[in-house]
């Protein structure tokens, strides 16, 4: 039998950490407890820190929003400035999975998961997210693109959970897009996403853009060259399509159970074709 | 370990295993089958529960998690022989046919009717969209829905 322990605050957190270090973090538990009763051996202890209400919740701070670990995707889909702000984010949370996932899973499960299919990270990618760290001796701050060192692996040493991240303010963009190819409209993997912010002139210019893509390499995919070569031409199908090749180029899927490499390269170079729909 | 939380309007403690999933204590130890478990894996959403107003995948919970919660299954959603609205929609739509989807289906009804009182039918279908039916195309069942948002207005 394991041991299930709900810390209220993160001092008994710590305390809980200090007792028990071999002790498993979950939160939403949608991924971590997925096949949980088959596995063997079983941890000895869980430590599920969903109701530590200290790291649950979205504050407007100024530029800057900040985003509890622990709050779940439907609080995120809820939060007004995420939608305001952020909307890049809340348009990935609203493709992610399905009401009930989204209901018990965590923005910062989705991070800690690091999947390259995660639907939050295209949009934290874009959005720079910075990752809050702590342990019971030590904050630190990390680029989202630091924090995910590759598939399931990120920088998180013994103690530390994580328990925010901030997102600078994203107003200056009119476009917040995010993407998603699954197998099914809902209740599915990517097979690819791709986020995207872009700041446009009165003639429709792009002045400024970010994008990424997940599904398509071990993290989530940045391409500075397509970001160069689009500031400064119109939004349009002609621009993109231009550029699509420099996506096909940079990015390294793998064939799965979900669509082959080859797909995938191809429909992660067209997807940026959605984005003349706001030509 | 002893936990305690509310059941279908009714508080009940009880000695558990911490780690037993939350599926297993209702179906299992309490007797409440109405609760399905197909996939055990958060995909089709037959066991979904509500759980302080929010649906909930009872495949993906351990039974500590409920402690202090108010839980309610589909045996907890009529009132004695009275059906929820949502249900008697369900029956006059034809929205049931094998039966085993609708108290998964039932219960993210009441969630996403609780978030929009008043869905469209894309938002119906998004709000069902973790709930899976082999049997009936979903048209029936989304016609339940807002048949039962249209009762629910007729109430008010």
């Amino acid at each position: 039998m394991t041991q299930v322990f709900l810390p209220r605050t993160l001092n008994e957190l710590w305390n809980l950490l200090d007792a028990e270090p071999d002790g498993r973090v979950y939160a939403g538990g949608t991924d971590f407890l997925v096949g949980f009763h088959e596995r063997a051996p079983r941890p000895a202890c869980l430590i599920c820190i969903e109701r530590i209400s200290e790291i649950k919740g979205v504050s407007d701070r100024g530029d800057w929003i900040w985003i509890g670990a622990a709050t779940t995707h439907s609080m995120l889909l809820a939060a007004p400035p995420i939608r305001e702000h952020a909307a890049v984010l809340a348009r990935g949370v609203s493709v992610l999975a399905s009401p009930p996932v989204r209901n018990m899973g965590t923005i910062g499960g989705n991070m800690v998961n690091a999947s390259p299919a995660g639907d939050t990270l295209p949009p934290l990618y874009v959005l720079g997210a910075e990752v809050e760290i702590e342990s019971r001796v030590s904050t630190r701050r990390v680029p989202i693109q630091e924090f995910i060192l590759g598939p399931g692996i990120v920088d998180l040493r013994r103690g530390e959970i994580v328990t925010g991240l901030r997102v600078r303010k994203a107003s200056r963009f009119a476009v917040h897009h995010y993407e998603k190819v699954g197998r099914r409209k809902a209740q599915a993997c990517s097979v690819v996403g791709m986020a995207a912010l872009i700041r446009l002139s009165q003639s429709k210019i792009i002045e400024e853009i970010r994008t990424a893509w997940g599904s398509v390499g071990p993290t989530v995919v940045t391409i500075p060259d397509v970001e160069h070569f689009l500031v400064g031409k119109p939004l349009g199908v002609k621009s993109l399509r231009e550029a699509m090749p420099l996506v096909a180029g940079s990015v390294s899927p793998i064939d799965d159970v979900r669509a082959t490499a080859e797909y995938r390269r191809e429909v992660a170079a067209r997807i940026l074709l959605r984005l003349a729909l706001y030509a | 370990m002893e936990i305690a939380f509310f059941l279908n309007g009714t508080p009940v403690k009880l000695d558990v295993a911490p780690d037993r999933r939350v599926v297993d204590l209702l179906r299992e130890d309490l007797g409440l089958t109405g609760t399905k478990e197909a996939c055990g894996t958060g995909d089709c959403g037959a066991c979904t529960i509500l759980v302080d107003n929010e649906s909930r995948l009872s495949c993906l919970m351990l039974a500590a998690q409920l402690d202090g919660r108010t839980v309610a299954t589909i045996e907890g959603l009529s009132q004695g022989e009275s059906l929820h609205v949502i249900q008697e929609a369900f029956i006059e739509c034809g929205a049931v046919q094998c039966g085993f989807c609708t108290p998964g289906m039932v219960a993210s009804s009441v969630d996403l009717l609780h978030r929009i009182p008043s869905p469209t039918r894309q938002e119906i279908r998004e709000g069902l969209s973790g709930n899976l039916c082999r049997c009936t195309g979903y048209q029936k069942i989304v016609d339940a829905v807002e048949l039962a948002v249209r009762k629910l207005q007729e109430d008010r």
